[in-house]
């Protein structure tokens, strides 16, 4: 047997690509040869490949060989083909009979002793193995965890090249890697809202925010605690489906950043950004694009402090994202997709110095404080269904014993409002109050003649624009499913009032 | 000299006559217009106008001859000399009148009586629209830039006021409570002058550009002791206050720091023997600490515009109804949330704490008093009365 052929995959984004290694042994003057558009990484295999079949004690004679990966049309990059060159080698000198490897999917990255290193991306590969019908996937040990959390096929975590051989020519057994056990601590929250003393307000906002889909906006001078509360925000959003863990763990696995015993992320992300960040940073991209800060957001918050510090270029590239729900990178290879549904919640100062209105205490010139805000665009603000305002913590509210209402009962109130919705927009795209379009507010949205009036004197007394009104009324029809009302009644319609944004034109006036 | 040749020797149509006439008389404007431009001091211009009759002469002062004036430095010859050597006596004056600007100097009887008594009163004047009409009163309403909710609130409405009662309001046309009084006299249909630190073709700043040309609309001015063209540098400032108080017929500080411009205005106004006034902020507010200086120097106090009226005589009791029975159309819970919402700005977190209500009845109470015209959010969540 002489040409032999090895299944293997590669991701691309979060898209698996299939691989055939084909490995041809045959008689003439001793070389290696590696085609089929290969990255230098890939390429370098050949050094690795056979130093760790040498290292493993089987014998590597000294003959022609020529690796092939098919589609040769596609850039294959990264070292997971190591182990699956190396075994295809093994069945083109007979080692192995195909039979052996055949529905088998196998990767890894070789180390010049045999062992087998990790590799980023093994959930989508075997979840893609899975459905494309592979009974078995040979993947490294510290990877293994990860590939048995699809369920369905076996996944062999293998150590070395020499345990690799010994599994596909039954001469060991290695037995599939279990599906892995949670860990007890998943089941508790770390952050929870009954250690936030005071700050009523704000708890309140985040509440409606998470049960309407809507992104959150906190103004409020340093030390009042913005950043806490913020990090309190998962711990309401309804608990992860599993559907959405794996969809999650994906873009974990891609970056190769999972834990190696439990690693299913079961709690939703929080991901705060430090305002120098760049915009390859938080979308992803990069020569061959990979996940930014948004699509580890997926699911959870996604936290800005310090809103106007950031580069305003920075900020005007998440507006894609926040409307579609996912980012599309396109590079000339191919267009890469990324998951990206977060909740977006900043944090800003009122003014530089932080204190306005406080005049007493306020150091900022209009000037200034019209600079500051004018960092942000006013698109990008529309985009913040709620704003709110975090005040400095009294002592009093530090001091007072009584207890402090805990996330998880907050975090029934929004699941009973998620459901609400669910119902409401089943067969239709929409999963939250926060994706309704105008055509859609006239039919979710209708006001009785009272809130009708009342909105008309709004509109009149408070400058709104059409595009606040219709944010009202978004806000607004959250408020009455977490009351359960199915109509929005004048007190919705008013609490929502307060949860406006300012028009930048009055700020600072 | 030349221009009596003119005069005397060509015998002219009656027509042609009082076309020279004019332009003889444009002419002398020019001059006029070289001094009040020209680098040396208010004091210095005036002495020599006063002792050559008239500014043609000093223009035509013999190079040699101007060190024989001996009020004049060696600094200030060389000054004239040059003054003379670049300045386009027509062209320049052309370019004055083509920006609609005009000038009086203090040796005409259209500049403002009030500033004839004023120690280093301006050579000149120069304005956009009008003058301040002498028959009316006129008031001077100054304040701080950086001013309060309170300390707007309040300069609006004696802006407003006074001008309603045909009262003319002098100011400084600056961020705060200089604009905003002006923005109140407009507002009131009366007609109100601002007096700039830079020349009257400069709009600072600039973000008031609309109140700028609001003010011309309204039959009201902008003046300036400065040149057109002249920068917004900040020594002129202090100096322009001069001429606020010696234009108005009182003074009223609505807001000042302990070290303010403002109290540079109010100083002037005393030294020119007017009236000031002050209104009265909460004892711990950083931003009145300079009017309750004033009170305690003497100052009178003012808690509304009526009330000067009253003092002036002027019809006071035509008081204003302005939200004044607000209590009764309001429930129970909006009335609790009313009564904690004041002039200096309170957060929805504080309102929250004094009335003890749950976070979002206190935000619906605020959105609907304030859909009822009773308070202002003035930064997010921030709310004071209107």
């Amino acid at each position: 047997m002489s040409f032999s052929t090895v299944l293997s995959a590669s991701v691309f984004g979060l898209k698996v690509e299939f691989v055939n290694v084909e490995a041809d042994v045959s008689n003439g003057l001793p070389a290696f040869h590696m085609v089929g558009y290969l990255s230098s990484e890939v390429k370098e295999a050949a050094e690795r490949v056979r130093t760790a079949i040498r290292n493993s004690g089987l014998d590597f004679p000294a003959k022609k060989t020529v690796i092939n990966l098919a589609p040769a049309t596609m850039k294959k990059r990264g070292a997971a083909f190591d182990l699956p060159i190396a075994v295809a080698i093994l069945v083109s000198l007979g080692k192995l009979s195909e039979h052996q490897v055949n529905s088998t999917l196998i990767v890894g990255e070789l180390s010049l002793d045999g062992k087998v290193r990790k590799v980023p991306g093994i959930l989508p590969i075997v979840s893609e193995a899975k459905n494309a019908g592979v009974c078995s996937c040979i993947v490294p040990r510290a990877n293994a965890p990860e590939g048995a959390l699809v369920e369905g096929l076996e996944v062999i975590g293998v150590g070395s090249l020499e345990e690799a051989y010994g599994h596909l020519s039954k001469k060991i057994s290695i037995a599939p890697e279990p599906y892995p056990e949670k860990e007890p601590e998943d089941e508790q929250e770390q952050w929870d809202y009954a250690d936030v003393c005071g700050q009523a307000a704000v708890k309140r906002a985040a509440e409606v925010a998470v049960a309407g889909g809507h992104n959150l906006l906190l103004m409020g001078p340093p030390g009042s605690g913005k950043s806490m509360t913020s990090k309190r925000i998962p711990s309401i959003f309804p608990p992860m489906t599993l559907e959405e863990s794996m969809e999650l763990t994906k873009v974990y696995s891609i970056l190769g950043i999972l834990d190696d015993k439990s690693p299913l992320i079961r709690r939703r992300p929080f991901r705060s950004v430090h305002h120098t960040a760049t915009k390859t940073a938080l979308v992803g991209g990069g020569m061959v694009p990979v996940p930014g800060e948004i699509s580890l957001a997926h699911q959870g918050v996604l936290f800005l402090d310090e809103l106007p510090e950031f580069q305003k270029n920075v900020l005007e590239v998440l507006r894609q994202p926040l409307e579609d729900h996912q980012v599309r990178i396109t590079r000339n290879q191919g267009n890469y997709l990324f998951p990206a549904n977060f909740m977006l919640v900043a944090a800003m100062n009122p003014c530089p110095c932080g204190c306005y209105p406080d005049m007493n205490r306020c150091t900022c010139t209009p000037g200034q404080i019209q600079h500051y805000l004018g960092k942000l665009s006013q698109p990008f603000l529309d985009r913040m269904d709620i704003c709110v305002e975090a005040p400095r913590v009294q002592y009093e509210a530090l001091q007072k014993g009584h207890k402090e209402e805990s996330s998880a009962s907050i975090r029934e109130r929004v699941c009973r409002a998620r459901e609400i919705q669910n119902m409401r927009y089943k067969g239709t795209k929409i999963l939250t109050n926060a994706m309704l379009g105008t055509r859609e507010l006239e039919m979710y949205c209708t006001l009785g003649g009272q809130e009708e009036k009342l909105m008309r004197q709004a509109f009149a007394r408070l400058g709104l624009t059409a595009r606040t009104y219709h944010k009202i009324l978004k806000v607004a029809r959250t408020i009455a499913d977490l009351d359960g009302e199915e109509h929005i009644l004048e007190r919705h319609l008013k609490e929502a009032v307060g949860y406006r944004s300012l028009d930048k034109k009055y700020w600072g006036r | 000299m030349r221009y009596k040749n003119v005069n005397q020797n060509i015998n002219i149509s009656k027509d042609e006559k009082e076309d020279r006439n004019k332009s003889l008389q444009l002419k002398e404007k020019a001059y006029d217009y070289w001094l009040a431009a020209a680098g040396i001091s208010d004091r210095k211009k005036t002495l020599l106008r006063a002792y050559m009759k008239s500014a043609r002469e000093v223009y035509y002062i013999e190079e040699t001859h101007l060190h024989q004036f001996r009020f004049l430095n060696e600094k200030d010859c060389n000054t004239m000399i040059q003054a003379k050597k670049t300045w386009d006596l027509q062209g320049e004056y052309e370019k004055m009148q083509e920006q609609g600007i005009r000038f009086v100097t203090c040796f005409e009887s259209e500049y403002p009586k009030k500033l004839m008594d004023i120690q280093d009163k301006p050579y000149a004047l120069y304005v956009k629209g009008r003058l301040p009409d002498e028959e009316f009163l006129s008031v001077a309403v100054v304040g701080a830039r950086r001013c309060s909710h309170y300390g707007e609130k309040y300069a609006y409405e004696f802006g407003e006021v006074l001008s309603e009662y045909g009262i003319q309001i002098v100011s400084g046309l600056a961020f705060g409570i200089d604009g905003i009084s002006q923005r109140g006299a407009l507002t009131g249909g009366g007609k109100t002058f601002a007096v700039l630190g830079n020349g009257v073709d400069i709009c600072y700043p600039r973000d008031h550009a609309g109140l700028y040309q609001d003010i011309l609309e309204q039959g009201g001015g902008i003046l300036s002791e400065l040149p057109p063209g002249v920068k917004p540098l900040p020594y002129h400032f202090p100096r322009r206050n001069r001429i606020i108080s010696g234009l108005s017929d009182l003074v009223i500080v609505i807001e000042a720091r302990e070290k303010s411009g403002s109290l540079i205005t109010a100083d002037m106004a005393l030294e020119q023997g007017k009236d000031v006034y002050a209104l009265p902020g909460p004892a711990d507010s950083m931003l009145s600490q300079g009017c309750h200086q004033l009170i305690r120097q003497g100052a009178g106090i003012l808690t509304s515009p009526e009330m000067l009226l009253e003092e002036l005589g002027i019809s006071g009791n035509i008081l204003r109804e302005k939200n004044r029975e607000v209590k009764k159309v309001l429930e129970s819970t909006e009335k609790l949330v009313y009564s904690s919402v004041v002039l200096s700005p309170r957060s929805a977190g504080e309102i929250m704490e004094a009335t003890g209500l749950m976070p979002r009845k206190v935000l619906e109470t605020l959105s609907s008093l304030e859909i009822k015209g009773y308070i202002k959010e003035v930064s997010k969540n921030y709310y004071v009365r209107i």
